[in-house]
């Protein structure tokens, strides 16, 4: 049963094949049985195998699949070879889990678009590409998945390609990601270079036996490997692009931009933990990086007024949690919020997509507004997507969020520093999502909607609702593939206030934009807090900065230099030509008698030379 | 003998297309694809005797007395470099004479003859193991092919083709004075005058003289590569060509330049090579970088494949100087992915010229809507030429970095920077010619012949980026060879 | 018999390749160039000539020969284009011929 592991990534490449090959000429009605079945069955088949995988010990929780040889030169060799342990399989069963009801979810989402049936294959390709990532046995392989995934990225935000800011902001997502992926690639050569191999096991063995603690090499690689990670997972310095991605399709924004792609940096790091065990300036930076993202884009998110982009911020800010867990070494805590963040996130953006479907593509919360009576399915959904977002008791967020936050608190010197950001954000977050439903669900009805979804937008939602609530008791064990960290319990104070953090956000939230006690624009009567709005607006500005340090000057070189500024010195030679042209011109007079005198004195002056020399 | 008939093939039918002409229209085109049929027949033979992996080191050889008082052979011989890019040659050459078939009306019959007469040349030179036997075929390929471009192509043409045609003489004319500096070097020391390729590996010269020779040969064989500096000719000598003529070009002629860097330049000066090879990398990277950037500056879109051309062929360069097995073996991949995925991407450049009369891609736009397999085609093609993994040229671009990385990290790291920078350009060409609004046009989207041609190349594309080991095997053995000679004859 | 002297003969050849070069040099007249051309390879065909007697080779006569052919075949050349000049041009001054210039 195990060896049928190829066909779970390959069943989804089968569906894009069908549906390429068919050129949009098959009829409607089948397009979402072959895009949402193939992944149906990915998914029925990744269950049965994590069945028989868990059946196993844990130290025999390994399985290797070698189905070709890729690429051989010299002492190189890749094969292309799955391999399924405790942490793919948590990943395969997201990814096929998730996927498939966003695809269910995309069936009546884009029912009436006419491209459906190119939607549907480049999703198919996308979750393709997904499990080969998360299932590829050694590096290359994965930088094939991790590839893909920003092609099908930048081909779903794109999707609506007549209009060209989506085009733009799709070619951003991929231009900016591709810059990590470049600093991976050379982490990759790197670890070749020194280590000698890719494979993952290998590599990550060798490392630990031939790398000491904390030295040059491990410090290096590990960053290189870190810039892959955070232009995948959006996060500090390469986070602009999450934001414009919402261009794409919603359910595009729930499973790639939520719950899938944008988590393979967590993966990564978590997949190479032992490397970054090596290297613990690198691990600190990733806790740092993780701490500042999260309140960065909580901060962002409290301004945005579009429904998409609030749950954009609020993702970066969520994949800063599991970075933060990554730094302080609680692997499988990062990869626990990973998986009830992908429940849930996936949730509030399917609400998001019908909300924004009821609303005839109405994205702005202000305009919204008493949803809660026309879309009491979507309310309570949200609600309890929001619940789990903001890691209300009991829901499965608050489980993951708490053990990343405790294990902060617990790592070292700088863990209380990093608790106390972790819970600041859980303060923004709170705070932003009361902001979301009261504004977007409560009050006055603003626009008109029309609840003219059917049962594949409703059955997707309960059903995630439902993992959002009880997904934080179905935790899958991680180990051996992650090293087991025993949270140690910490004083009941400090749990108090982890638990507490995010009632008070919700409270603030409350009396701002419920009872009206402290107004919102009584905030902003106050000096600098516009200028602070707006710089939170624009996500701190970053695009700014990028804009006129690489975008601006780029396009201006390109544009000073659109003729090719070595093809001067050839056009000078031609030049040079021509003025010898020029001069020589006027001694062909046409006077036969000239060129005999001509003739005379050059035989003349070779005879002299000849004779005198 | 089936070397011979290799070159011979496409020569007689050149030479056939002729007069076949006054025959009938359409049969000089005909004829030509059953010379290529014909030829592709042969690499099949030759494929299916070699087997999935050569064993010996050269698999065929013809080797004949030519000109006995200057020691001229007439040698050829094959091994798996020379079988895999005489086979994307023929391959190609399909897809030239394809991509042709409507958009040459005039003197169909000189046109078939001077394709075919290129494709025999670059065979030649493919084959070719006496110095001056590839001299001769060097020039061969050069001038129908500046017919080509100067009789059949666009606006421009007659500046391109010359452009072209001094471009490559005087590299030409510096290959052939290294060429007659190395035979006669090698005749003082040894007094036997020879050009055969075998002989002349033994050549014992003094370091200062292997360096200027070496330098003779480098520059003829990156000015047809081309990098920076030499490149300039390139641009618009594929701007202006015919469709036909652009495939032949992207697709086969500049592997010349690159086959003659991996056959001469490193095994006949394996120490000045080395030498050399720092300033080469730099070239590399520098060519990758800069025409990266002059690529997304463009706004003719066939000017813009150009210089993503001599962008891809940096890598090359910068892979055959690093030296080791895995740079090698990129570089080879490079060469076969570009081929296919620049002749494509020329192919589809051709198409949206012969049906919108532009190549100005301000004047394009929304496409997909109109002509969603052309777009599906274009997509295709530019995210393989943006290095995406499991396509060709990833697999080419990634052994390239692999093994120069282990070389000079720094170089590496900077030639890196053009993996950044080719989604830039390549996204860039799908956003102003296909998305957008659409105009209210109608373009004709690619019929049968297209895309079945285009369906080979992909396919082609694809089998290299997920199997390129059925192709490295072929080249294994002379990279093996030629990381050994830098190691033994290296400084 | 007494020979002429080697000098007298090389003295006369330069004579005469001298006053061919001054008629080429100041005469207008395209057949009266002609002539002059003619007298130039004269007088080179009499210096061959001197010289393979001088030094009893054959070799100066077969020059001349040579000399002698190339001159019929520059004169036949010549007058058929002088000819066809003048139809054209009514005209036979070479100055007046300078349509090929840069």
């Amino acid at each position: 049963m195990l060896n049928l592991l190829w066909l779970v990534p390959f069943m989804p490449l089968a569906g894009f094949l069908i549906l390429t090959a068919s050129e949009g000429r098959l009829p409607r009605a089948y397009v979402p049985w072959i895009g949402a079945g193939s992944v149906g069955l990915s998914a029925a088949l990744a269950a049965s195998l994590a069945f028989e995988l868990l059946a196993l010990a844990p130290e025999a929780r390994v399985f290797r699949q070698t189905l070709w040889h890729w690429m051989a030169a010299g002492d190189f060799g890749v094969d292309f070879a799955f391999y399924l342990d405790a942490l793919s399989l948590n990943m395969l069963l997201v990814v096929t889990g998730v996927g498939f009801l966003i695809h269910v979810y995309s069936a009546g989402y884009m029912a009436d678009d006419p491209s459906m049936a190119r939607f549907f294959a480049y999703m198919n390709l996308f979750v393709f590409a997904m499990l080969i990532l998360v299932l590829a046995d050694n590096l290359p392989l994965l930088y094939l998945g991790w590839e893909g995934v920003g092609l099908c990225s930048y081909l779903l935000i794109g999707f609506w390609y007549e209009k060209p800011e989506n085009g733009y902001a799709a070619r951003k997502a991929f231009v900016v990601t591709r810059v990590g992926d470049t600093a991976m690639a050379l982490g990759l050569f790197l670890m070749f270079s020194q280590l000698g191999t890719l494979d993952i096991q290998e590599a990550m063995a060798r490392a630990s036996t031939q790398w000491p603690a904390g030295s040059a090499l491990p410090t290096a690689a590990a960053l290189l490997l870190l810039g892959g990670a955070v232009g995948k997972s959006a996060q500090l310095p390469l986070q602009v692009w999450l934001p414009d991605a919402m261009a794409g399709p919603t359910p595009i924004s729930a499973l790639i931009h939520a719950a899938t792609m944008v988590t393979a940096g967590v993966y990564l790091i978590a997949r190479t933990h032992a490397l970054f065990a090596l290297a613990p300036e690198v691990q600190t930076l990733v806790a740092a990086i993780g701490a500042i993202t999260l309140l960065m884009s909580g901060f962002s998110a409290l301004t945005q007024t579009d429904i998409k982009r609030i749950l954009a911020y609020s993702t970066i800010s969520q994949i800063g949690y599991m970075f933060l867990a990554l730094g302080v070494g609680a692997w499988s805590a990062a990869i626990f919020h990973l998986t009830t963040h992908a429940f849930f996130k996936a949730l509030l953006f399917l609400g998001a997509g019908a909300v924004i479907l009821s609303l005839h593509h109405e994205q702005d919360i202000f305009r919204m507004g008493g949803l809660r009576r026309s879309l009491p399915l979507v309310f309570w959904t949200f609600i309890v997507g929001l619940a789990a977002l903001v890691a209300l008791p009991f829901t499965s967020g608050y489980y993951s969020k708490h053990e990343i936050l405790l294990s902060a608190y617990g790592s070292g010197a700088a863990g209380p520093w990093l608790w106390a950001a972790g819970t600041a954000g859980a303060i923004l977050t709170g705070l932003y999502s009361t902001r979301l439903l009261l504004v977007a669900f409560f009050g006055t009805e603003r626009t008109q909607a029309h609840s003219h979804y059917g049962s594949n937008i409703g059955v997707p939602l309960v059903v995630l609702a439902i993992l959002s609530l009880a997904g934080g008791l179905a935790k899958l064990p991680l180990f051996p593939a992650l090293p087991e960290t025993g949270t140690e319990e910490t004083g009941g104070s400090i749990g108090l206030a982890t638990t507490a953090a995010p009632f008070l956000g919700v409270a603030i939230g409350y009396l701002v934009y419920r009872t009206g006690t402290a107004s919102a624009e009584a905030l902003l009567q106050l000096p600098g807090a516009e200028t602070l709005r707006r710089l939170w607006f624009s996500g701190w500005g970053m695009d700014w900065v990028y804009d006129r340090l690489f975008v601006f000057p780029f396009i201006a070189l390109a544009r000073l230099n659109k003729g090719d500024a070595v093809d001067r010195l050839y056009q000078g030679i031609v030049a040079l030509t021509r003025l010898g042209h020029c001069m020589l011109v006027p001694t062909q007079t046409g006077q036969l008698r000239r060129y005999a005198a001509g003739m005379l004195f050059g035989a003349a002056l070779i005879l002299a030379l000849g004779v005198w020399s | 003998m089936i070397l011979l008939w290799l070159i011979l093939v496409p020569f007689i039918g050149g030479l056939l297309s002729l007069p076949a002409r006054r025959w009938r229209d359409y049969a000089p085109r005909w004829l030509a694809l059953a010379a290529l049929a014909v030829d592709a027949v042969l690499v099949l033979t030759l494929f299916a005797d070699t087997g999935a992996a050569p064993k010996t080191d050269w698999l065929a050889q013809v080797d004949w007395a030519w000109i006995p008082r200057f020691g001229i052979r007439f040698h050829l011989a094959l091994d798996g470099l020379s079988l895999l890019l005489v086979g994307l040659t023929v391959f190609l050459g399909f897809a030239a004479v394809l991509c042709s078939w409507t958009e040459i009306r005039e003197r169909q019959g000189f046109f078939h003859f001077n394709l075919l007469w290129t494709l025999a040349g670059v065979i030649g030179v493919f084959l070719a193991l006496d110095l001056f036997l590839f001299f001769f075929f060097w020039e061969v390929m050069l001038i129908p092919m500046y017919l080509l471009i100067g009789i059949w192509g666009h606006e421009n043409r007659a500046y391109a083709a010359m452009k072209f045609f001094i471009f490559t003489q005087v590299s030409g004319l510096l290959m052939l004075i290294a060429i007659l500096a190395l035979v006669f070097l090698h005749y003082q020391t040894t007094r036997s005058l020879s050009f055969d390729y075998f002989e002349l590996l033994e050549a014992d010269l003094y370091p200062g003289a292997a360096r200027w020779i070496m330098l003779g040969f480098f520059v003829a064989f990156t000015v047809k590569l081309p990098a920076i500096p030499f490149h300039t000719w390139l641009p618009d000598a594929h701007t202006q060509a015919p469709t036909g003529g652009s495939v032949l070009l992207a697709g086969v002629l500049l592997k010349t330049g690159a086959y003659g860097l991996l056959r001469f330049v490193i095994p006949l000066f394996p120490g000045a090579a080395q030498d050399f090879a720092p300033v080469a990398m730099t070239l590399g990277a520098v060519s990758i970088l800069y025409a990266a950037k002059l690529a997304f500056a463009q706004t003719d879109i066939k000017r813009l494949i150009a210089y993503t051309s001599i962008s891809h062929m940096g890598f090359v360069l910068l892979g055959v100087f690093a030296g080791n097995a895995q740079a090698l073996q990129g570089a080879v991949m490079t060469m076969l992915a570009h081929g296919v995925s620049a002749a494509a991407l020329f192919m589809v450049a051709g198409a949206l010229q012969e049906r919108l009369h532009t190549r100005d891609m301000d004047k394009m736009g929304g496409l997909w809507t109109l002509a969603p397999r052309i777009g599906a085609i274009t997509l295709f093609f530019s995210v393989a030429a943006l290095g995406m993994p499991g396509l060709g040229n990833f697999v080419g671009e990634f052994l390239v970095l692999l093994g120069s990385f282990r070389v000079d990290t720094a170089i590496t790291a900077f030639a890196a920077i053009g993996l950044i920078l080719a989604p830039v350009y390549a996204l860039y060409v799908m956003q102003r010619a296909f998305h957008g609004p659409a105009s209210p046009c109608e373009v004709r989207d690619f019929g049968i012949r297209e895309m079945g041609m285009m369906l080979c190349l992909i396919a082609a594309t694809a089998w290299m980026g997920l199997h390129p080991q059925s192709m490295l095997a072929y080249t294994d053995a002379r990279v093996n060879g030629l990381t050994r000679t830098l190691a033994q004859r290296g400084p | 018999m007494a020979s002429i002297p080697f000098e007298h003969a090389l003295l006369l050849a330069s004579v005469l390749f001298a006053l061919g070069l001054v008629a080429l040099l100041i005469r207008r007249n395209l057949i009266v160039m002609l002539m002059s051309v003619e007298i130039m390879l004269n007088a080179a065909g009499l210096a061959f000539i001197a010289a393979g007697s001088r030094w009893g080779q054959p070799d100066g006569q077969v020059m001349f020969l040579l000399v002698l052919t190339l001159a019929a075949a520059e004169v036949g050349v010549g007058l058929g284009l002088v000819l066809q000049i003048y139809r054209r041009y009514k005209t036979l001054d070479v100055d007046r011929l300078s349509e090929m210039q840069g």
